[in-house]
């Protein structure tokens, strides 16, 4: 049987660290055609090197100019999109003030980053993504959670409140566009052993703490039921 | 006709003109478009998206200012961008008509041009001054890089404000191979698809790299349309079978959707789905093979758009129609109201 990622398009935001960088090693080596979007050139290039096949784009979801051109080169470089992970994040200063202590403009930039830039990416390929759902191909949108979106932690109520207006707006997304076959996932990988956990929790043990690889595969084979799902209505 | 000169793709004022199989015509609000469908219909429009094809830069032989509008391609392989057909215009931008720029230097094989970040080599000449086959410095990703950063779209004097990507990309853009907007797209938002879905007709697409619509040069717009690469997928084609036996209609969305569909028509009217390139024109001679009715922008006589449309509509009818368009104020160009022919 031929893996379902096999010549699959698929983007993802935030590609060169973390569960970023592990979608993109396990994409590849499942012979998916990938994009990867990072902010650092350098990180962007490392990977691409790393990763023979990728496309490495450079751009910054957060910002409203950066949107189109990092769509452009995602539905170039590809000829189209099948599958989109959001799933570049910003946890916000660390460490992790309590909400009335945050200042405006930090909560407005998380907002930009964890919902708008979604939000912006999401729709400027929306057309590429019902595209591929039309022929058959299934279209999934998946876009990274947390516990957090759920759960009242506190000093994490930018993150927190910002990954709840994701996860919300996914549900809705997945709804409206239903009856076209795109299917949008909102997955918490867990406590994962990154960058982004040792910011917000530096005395963590990372050996309590899951393998980006391993919540990678888990969120690999949840698009791959999504896939086979939408691909079945749509026919 | 007036230009719509505003960037709004669905303005809550557009009209629509529809020219039913009996001649008649109806004036009604766009968003009434849905109306007239019936089951079984089938809707196709171009899933384009539209390239940033408009390039500043510099003609490094003479130190010249020149803006460069990618106008052709073989493909639509993603891959296969180191070479485009373009047109070179002199220094000035969309303020000033494309009638009235000034000429680009004189382009010889082998100029160099520096296009911000990209880097491109004059081919040849293609039976014009201004019209040039380029070559990119560069690999696919370097030069989609450079195209998202440095390109901007194709920008028209009758508009007031300079023209973005989001302003041009219809919501159902997907891949990026069409040189000005597929326009007669603008009416399709998210809402319309899933009312044509009420209306138990089907949506379908097609990928067509929908070129220059005007050059200002006379001798240049009697080239138009150039060759233009399509893709047609194998789901459209079945649905276009199942239309056919069904009873319904095809109806195209735009002019390029006519001609990517006519030209992967064999004679008896069957479709081959796959890639294909769109050559020479349709006109009042054209038999249509495939598609039964049109829904697009006004087109002013003389345009090789209007010349389309007279594949739909004996003279006597369009010319009509025209009259009826002026008379009730319809707005022509990219932003402007729409016509739907039965």
């Amino acid at each position: 049987m031929t893996d379902p990622f096999s010549g699959l398009r698929v983007a993802i935001t935030g590609g060169t660290s973390g569960l970023g960088l592990a979608l993109v090693r396990e994409l590849i080596s499942r012979g998916a055609r990938v994009a990867f979007v990072a902010r650092t050139r350098e990180k962007v290039e490392q990977v691409a090197r790393e990763n023979p096949g990728a496309h490495g784009i450079v751009g910054d979801v957060s910002v409203k100019d950066d949107i189109y051109p990092i769509a452009i080169q995602i539905t170039g470089e590809l000829g189209g999109l099948d599958v989109l992970i959001n799933n570049a994040s910003d946890l916000g200063p660390t460490p992790l003030p309590m909400l009335s202590d945050t200042e405006c403009e930090d909560l407005e930039h998380v907002f930009a980053t964890n919902v708008f830039g979604p939000f912006r990416l999401t729709k400027a390929l929306m057309g590429a993504l019902a595209a591929s759902a039309r022929e058959g191909r299934g279209a999934v949108v998946l876009n990274v959670s947390s516990d957090a979106a759920v759960n009242a932690y506190p000093g994490w109520g930018s993150y927190g409140s910002s990954k709840a207006a994701l996860h919300h707006m996914s549900r809705i997304w997945n709804e409206e566009h239903a009856a076209e076959g795109v299917r949008f996932l909102s997955l918490d990988p867990g406590d994962m052993d990154t960058p982004m956990h040792a910011a917000a929790i530096p005395d963590a043990d990372p050996a309590t703490l899951k393998r980006p690889e391993q919540s990678a595969h888990e969120f690999l084979e949840a698009i791959a039921v999504g896939m086979m799902v939408e691909s079945h209505v749509s026919r | 006709m007036l230009a719509a000169n505003s960037a709004v793709q669905r303005p809550t004022d557009a009209k629509l003109l529809v020219v039913d199989s009996q001649r008649n015509l109806i004036h009604v609000p766009r968003t009434a478009f849905v109306e007239f469908l019936r089951p079984n219909d089938l809707v196709i429009a171009n899933d384009a998206a539209t390239l940033p094809a408009s390039l500043d830069g510099v003609h490094q032989q003479t130190g010249k200012t020149i803006e460069v509008r990618l106008a052709g391609r073989r493909s639509l392989n993603p891959m296969d961008v180191k070479s485009f057909s373009a047109i070179v215009f002199g220094e000035g931008d969309y303020h000033l008509r494309t009638e009235d720029r000034p000429q680009p230097p004189t382009l010889q094989p082998g100029d160099a041009l520096v296009l911000g970040p990209l880097h491109a080599t004059v081919e040849a000449q293609l039976g014009h001054p201004r019209l040039v086959s380029l070559l990119f410095d560069g690999a696919p990703d370097q030069i989609w890089a450079g195209l998202a950063s440095h390109g901007k779209p194709i920008q028209y004097s009758h508009m007031q404000t300079s023209l973005e990507l989001w302003d041009v990309w219809t919501r159902i853009a997907g891949p990026p191979v069409a040189f000005e907007p597929p326009s007669a797209s603008f009416i399709l938002d998210w809402r319309v698809l899933s009312d044509i879905r009420e209306q138990q007709a089907t949506f379908a697409t097609i990928t067509h790299a929908a070129g220059i619509s005007s050059t200002g040069d006379e001798d240049l717009d009697h080239l138009l349309p150039f060759d233009e690469p399509y893709h047609i997928p194998a789901v459209t084609v079945q649905a276009v079978e199942l239309t056919r036996r069904r009873g319904g209609r095809v109806i195209a969305v735009g002019t390029t959707v006519v001609r990517a569909l006519e030209a992967a028509a064999t004679d008896d009217g069957h479709l081959h789905p796959g890639d294909g390139v769109a050559k020479g024109k349709i006109g009042p001679a054209t038999r249509l093979r495939v598609v039964d009715a049109i829904l697009s922008g006004t087109h002013e006589p003389g345009t090789s758009h209007y010349e389309l449309l007279r594949a739909f509509l004996e003279d006597s009818a369009l010319e009509r129609a025209t009259s009826e368009l002026i008379a009730h104020d319809y707005k022509t160009h990219e932003f402007g109201d729409s016509v739907l022919i039965l």
